[in-house]
């Protein structure tokens, strides 16, 4: 029994990391009504830049400033920089696109993900490069219930999430600035006649929801220990997973779709094994999809004509 | 003598299906080249699409005879290997407006088929006269039976299952059976393309084999695109709706088109396994997949001759000019200069910008090595003349990785503020870009060839989608925004 708990642990670890980057996805799918597959590789950018404030710091044995600050910084900067990369992406390649047909947006954005992937690669190298956690938040230091170890960073992971998670829920049922975001994503040309500045709610949805996939990438640093260039492309897979599931557009469905996904990972690989992992959450997608076309709670829209 | 002006053509006899006063007196309208241009257009625009098809084949087949081997020959094999597969994406992509994102997976199953089929893996080994059309037949059964979930799946759910149907196809071929499928290490010794007592064992025997199959995929598809079928498919991409309405039965012809288009892709696989004499996973992963849309793109989604050249040059750009670091420099320094020639009007302008680059160049070369002789010690990577005539321009540091690296940034920073500044600022703003640009390609892109060309690609995505979203021989298309 310890162990389904130890797997539900993990599952829910992994499941909220997963929510954080389906939630920046569905923002910016309900107000531009665009599959931004380059969301996993501003995920992937969040990854390196915590990677290099930890080596700024004075590498993972040696760290000159207090741990906290660390984590601190390395979120802070992480959401800040890829929140502008994020904008920077919007301005550039989405913005002009707005109203030509809907593919071309989708092939702009899986031609800025190979470019974003391959430009690490440039910079970075293709090989891994560590984190090296353990060094400096100690494995010892977890809560142990029973036979079940929950490590810091999990913790730290959950709660953080959970905190982002209902801090984005009050700004966009509680503030104006929430109430113009559901106004784009309703009708933008409506927003637009009722005195809204579309572009500036776009580009302020994109800085929140590319600043959620960077923090998400720096947690996935220090959880899984290890990042390159090509961590996006999988992870930005399963936050569409998580989106669709939960239904596009519906900030809940992200999350309950993340922590489904993650939790479907963990056992999948827990009980039966780690190599069909993939396949078979995607197959589970493939059936969720099959069986609710527009997510679990995704409503089915009316089309007008 | 003043030669009277052409008769107007005549207006069609009778009531023409489909088409209004507007449409049917479109060619009327028409607005040609002055003087001799226009009559070679016309002329041009006479010719029907089999002869023009069967030129383009023609020409294609006479390269490997004016000199073309070895690397080059294998550069064309995977061009039309690739050219194939934009065709066939054009039809669920460009003609019926499904979205396929796992498009790559009949690819990989086309290729893999054949090689179960024709290897000591499953101890089959069957003459091509079988397993060709026995590929082609499974293939697209397979995209009949994918291709349901579009029943109930539309638009951007579509696309996102079509994508972890191609990802799964790739997790599975590395995961499952691995002593039927090989697992990572794919499948190897696969039979030649072998029939009636002879087989193909040279790439030029592929390359003419290719090019007879791609003629007369594209011919195949040519009359499907003007059949009822092909109207009803380009009927569903622009409405729906309203091809629902017109009694179209909407399911059932994107299952046709999903169908056809995972036909061609896997007859093109079966043909790259025969020459590739092995299958690999990675073979049919998201790489492809760009290169396919990004050759469809370029190309014009809709048009099956710009899906066809599309292709082609993609592939011949990436694979063959990008690999060489003197070739790719031609390349990179005369899209700079064909784009400003193109953009920057009027000529004057032009002329002071060159002239500031050059000037500009030259001054900070001088500075630099009146400071440091290391900060220029390291040259410019390019060879050839491009090469000697940049040496006292570009500043290259004995250690230009870092350099180069920060170079980048800075670059992709600066042409992402270029386009939002205004054109004065951007007049003054570009030559230093430009020096910038030609820094960077020295001092670290030319060293790094195969990333090069994949950011090439993507740029090539990105640009051609905001510049030129219909391609290049595709038409302008208008719809709604919603």
């Amino acid at each position: 029994m310890s162990f389904f708990f130890q797997e539900l642990v993990n599952g829910i670890t992994t499941g909220a990391l997963y929510s954080l980057i389906a939630l920046g996805f569905s923002m910016v799918y309900g107000v531009l009504k665009l599959l931004n597959f380059a969301h996993g590789d501003l995920y992937m950018v969040g990854a390196y830049i915590g990677y290099f404030v930890v080596q700024w710091a004075g590498g993972p044995a040696a760290i000159k400033i207090p741990v906290a600050l660390l984590l601190v910084i390395m979120f802070v900067l992480a959401a800040v920089l890829v929140g502008g990369l994020g904008v920077a992406m919007e301005r550039f390649a989405y913005r002009p696109l707005r109203d030509a047909p809907r593919i071309a947006p989708l092939i702009t954005a899986i031609g800025v993900s190979f470019f974003l992937e391959n430009a690490a690669l440039l910079l970075f190298g293709g090989q891994y490069r560590v984190y090296n956690t353990p060094e400096f938040i100690k494995l010892s230091s977890g809560v142990q219930i029973g036979s079940v170890t929950i490590d810091t960073v999990q913790i730290m992971v959950v709660v953080l999430s959970v905190a982002l998670m209902a801090g984005l829920r009050l700004l966009v049922s509680r503030t104006l600035l929430g109430k113009q975001m559901r106004a784009v994503a309703a009708d933008r040309e409506a927003a637009e006649m009722m005195g809204i500045n579309v572009n500036r709610t776009i580009a302020i949805t994109f800085f929140l929801g590319s600043a959620l996939a960077g923090v998400a990438g720096v947690m996935a640093g220090l959880l899984f220990n290890q990042v390159t260039n090509t961590i996006g492309f999988i992870a930005g897979l399963k936050a569409f997973t998580a989106a669709v599931v939960g239904g596009i557009g519906s900030l809940t469905g992200a999350m309950l779709g993340g922590l489904l996904i993650g939790l479907a990972e963990s056992f999948v690989t827990g009980y039966i094994s780690s190599t069909y992992t993939n396949l078979l959450v995607f197959a589970l997608l493939i059936l969720v999809m099959l069986s609710r076309p527009s997510g679990l709670l995704g409503q089915a829209q009316l089309q007008k004509v | 003598m003043m030669t009277a002006p052409p008769p107007a053509a005549p207006p069609p006899a009778g009531p023409q299906i489909g088409a209004d006063e507007w449409v049917a007196r479109l060619a009327e309208r028409r607005v040609y080249l002055p003087s001799w241009l226009g009559t070679a257009q016309r002329a041009a625009e006479r010719v029907g699409w089999w002869p023009r098809l069967a030129l383009a084949g023609l020409a294609g087949a006479v390269l490997p005879l004016a000199g073309l081997g070895g690397f080059q020959l294998q550069v064309g094999i995977d061009a039309l290997v690739i050219a194939m597969l934009a065709v066939g994406l054009n039809v669920v992509v460009g003609w019926t407006g499904v979205l396929d994102l796992g498009y790559v997976a009949y690819f990989g199953i086309g290729a893999y088929g054949f090689a179960l089929l024709s290897s000591a893996q499953l101890n089959i080994h069957l003459q091509a006269y079988l397993s060709l059309p026995a590929v082609l037949v499974g293939t697209w059964l397979l995209g009949l039976a994918i291709g349901l979930t579009s029943r109930r799946l539309t638009g951007d759910y579509l696309a996102i299952v079509t994508l972890f149907f191609g990802e799964a196809f790739v997790e599975f071929t590395n995961n499952v059976a691995p002593s039927k499928l090989g697992g990572p290490n794919g499948i190897v010794a696969i039979d030649p393309v072998k029939g009636f007592g002879a087989s193909l064992n040279s790439n030029t025997s592929y390359y003419y084999l290719l090019i007879i199959v791609l003629v007369l995929t594209m011919s195949v598809l040519r009359l499907l695109e003007n059949s009822r079928t092909g109207r009803a498919w380009r009927a569903v991409r622009e409405d729906p709706l309203a091809a629902a309405a017109m009694t179209i039965p909407v399911n059932r012809v994107r299952l046709y088109a999903i169908a056809c288009g995972a036909g061609v892709a896997g007859l093109a696989g079966a043909i790259y396994a025969a020459q590739q004499v092995s299958v690999f996973p990675t073979d049919f992963d998201t790489p492809i997949l760009i290169l396919v849309y990004a050759g469809l793109v370029l190309g014009g989604a809709g048009s099956l001759a710009g899906a066809a050249a599309g292709a082609l040059v993609v592939m011949v750009i990436y694979d063959g000019l990008l690999r060489n670091a003197a070739e790719s420099g031609y390349l990179f320094y005369g899209l700079i200069l064909l784009t400003l020639l193109v953009r920057l009007r009027p000529w004057r302008r032009l002329a002071g910008v060159l002239a500031a680059t050059i000037a500009l160049g030259f001054a900070a070369h001088a500075i630099a090595r009146a400071i440091s002789a290391s900060a220029v010690a390291g040259g410019p990577q390019s060879g050839g003349w491009i090469g000697s005539a940049l040496r006292d321009w570009v500043i290259v540091p004995a250690n230009s990785k870092i350099a180069g690296n920060w170079g980048f940034v800075i670059l992709v920073c600066l042409l992402i503020a270029l386009v939002q500044v205004d054109v004065r600022t951007r007049t003054i703003l570009l030559p230093p870009v430009l020096w910038l640009a030609s820094f960077v390609w020295e001092a670290r892109l030319v060293t790094e060839p195969s990333i090069t060309r994949q950011l090439m690609i993507g740029a090539i995505l990105v640009v051609m989608m905001i510049a030129r979203p219909q391609g290049l021989l595709g038409q302008r298309r208008v719809e709604s925004p919603t």
